[in-house]
């Protein structure tokens, strides 16, 4: 039997560490990449596809991520594709927080006073103009905080990733505890580990939000 | 060509029936506690000793920035070492529970933060004590204006229940995993899942808004209209009464 020191568990950790970091980052990345292209549609194309991005949005927010997870991990298997844990838990991940964000980013458009569209407008700006130049800088601003606390969800979401086999953080803890029979202590590391990850990203989500409060009154 | 065979899931009706049932009945016990939880935790933050608040914001942050399914892993896997034996339901309600009182904390103090000083000051005039400042004036319209976001954390924490399932609480999504083990309709069963989880999101969520300015914070906004335990203890002494005649 081999022996697993506070060391070893600490060090195993910190390499699947890795794993969480990159899930965390496909996710978020190309769920802003899609969140911004559905935002872009939602705003330049009428009603339909409001109501249709609506939907895409509560059928994310009204299901468990699990179940987004397994969904994608059958859903791709069935589609004929060779389905990886990667693979599996990135495509779910992106749209999911893709969902998120463009509802966060809706908002932070909708919040850009009516006048400035109408400034934009009598200035004889391009729809693409008005957005591009005096819309979207605005909104962007808004947007910051709450996408960088949002990117705390996201890394916690990760963590269900190792449900269908993705060896990350939590799934190492796993493992880990199950080979050195020490789950309280394991276990502990792993939400320290996370705690570690997600804590400054959240303080980091307080402290713009203060500094945007600071600035708007 | 793809062939679905939704038939084969629904046949295990009894079984989703079973799940969907524990899936209700987790939330529905750890909802009342996350909430009592809050308010405990939201009291200390306002009114409590330097010691006390920093205690509290220490678990609320410690909670808010680790992932469910590693507190959940935690309670069930890692107390028992500790010589506490947990049941998975048992664990699976701890975790919801300290999970939603963690976030309903912070909810709950931004709406005691937003209540004007001088609520604070006119009720100490009127000589109430404390408490009574804090649960007759200040805690019911703190409820009332945090009540939307209440709403979305309740309805993530019965999400998050479906992770439940992987320490073998019988929830839904434990459900959907036996049946496609048994006939190998996998994407139809978590299909499923996601209808009933959808339905079950779409029915809470107008539940809890229409039910928490009647029920539970009740008439502030409302024509005055008893609250269901003045209701209910009427009836009970109503009752009595009968009993006695």
């Amino acid at each position: 039997m081999i022996e697993f020191t506070l060391w070893d568990i600490l060090r195993n950790l910190a390499l699947a560490l890795r794993w969480t970091v990159a899930l965390s980052l496909i996710a978020f990345i190309g769920g802003g990449l899609v969140g911004g292209l559905l935002l872009c549609l939602r705003i330049g194309l009428g009603r339909k596809t409001q109501r249709l991005i609506g939907a895409y949005v509560a059928l994310f927010q009204g299901s468990p991520l699990l179940i987004q997870l397994f969904l994608a991990y059958f859903g791709l298997s069935l589609l004929g594709v060779e389905v990886s844990a990667w693979t599996a838990a990135s495509l779910a991940l992106t749209l999911y927080t893709s969902a998120y964000l463009v509802e966060i980013w809706r908002g932070c458009v909708e919040a850009v006073p009516k006048g400035q569209w109408e400034a934009a407008r009598s200035l004889a700006m391009s729809f693409g103009e008005q957005l591009r130049h005096v819309i979207l800088p605005q909104a962007a601003r808004l947007a910051i905080a709450p996408t960088v606390g949002f990117l705390v969800q996201v890394i916690k979401g990760t963590a269900l990733a190792s449900v269908i086999g993705f060896v990350e953080l939590t799934k190492a803890g796993g493992m880990i505890a199950n080979a050195s029979f020490k789950p309280f202590l394991v276990f502990g590391c792993v939400a320290l580990f996370y705690f570690a990850l997600c804590f400054p990203v959240s303080l980091a989500a307080q402290h713009l939000e203060r500094k945007q409060h600071g600035r708007t009154t | 060509m793809i062939e679905f065979d939704f038939g084969a899931v629904l046949a295990e009706w009894p079984l989703l029936l079973r799940g969907l049932a524990w899936t209700v009945g987790l939330t529905a016990v750890a909802v009342p506690l996350g909430l009592l939880i809050a308010t405990l935790g939201a009291w200390a933050r306002a009114c409590g000793s330097a010691a006390l608040r920093r205690a509290v914001g220490v678990y609320v942050e410690l909670l808010r920035n680790t992932p469910f399914i590693v507190q959940l892993f935690f309670v069930f896997f890692g107390l028992p070492a500790m010589g506490v034996k947990l049941s998975p339901e048992a664990a699976s309600l701890i975790a919801m529970t300290l999970n939603l009182g963690a976030y309903g904390t912070e909810i709950l103090r931004a709406g005691i933060q937003a209540a004007p000083r001088g609520q604070w000051e006119a009720a100490q005039s009127l000589a109430l004590g404390p408490t009574q400042v804090f649960t007759r004036v200040i805690l019911p319209p703190a409820f009332k204006r945090v009540w939307p976001a209440m709403t979305s954390q309740i309805v993530i924490v019965m999400l998050g229940s479906a992770v439940c399932g992987q320490i073998s609480t019988e929830e839904l999504s434990y459900a959907t995993n036996l049946i496609h083990s048994r006939n190998f309709r996998a994407f139809e069963a978590t299909f499923v899942a996601l209808a009933i989880y959808l339905a079950l999101t779409l029915m809470l969520r107008r539940f809890l808004l229409w039910a928490g300015p009647r029920w539970f914070f009740g008439g502030a906004s409302l024509p005055m209209r008893p609250s269901l335990w003045r209701r209910l203890g009427r009836a009970a002494g109503a009752g009595a009464g009968a009993a006695n005649d």
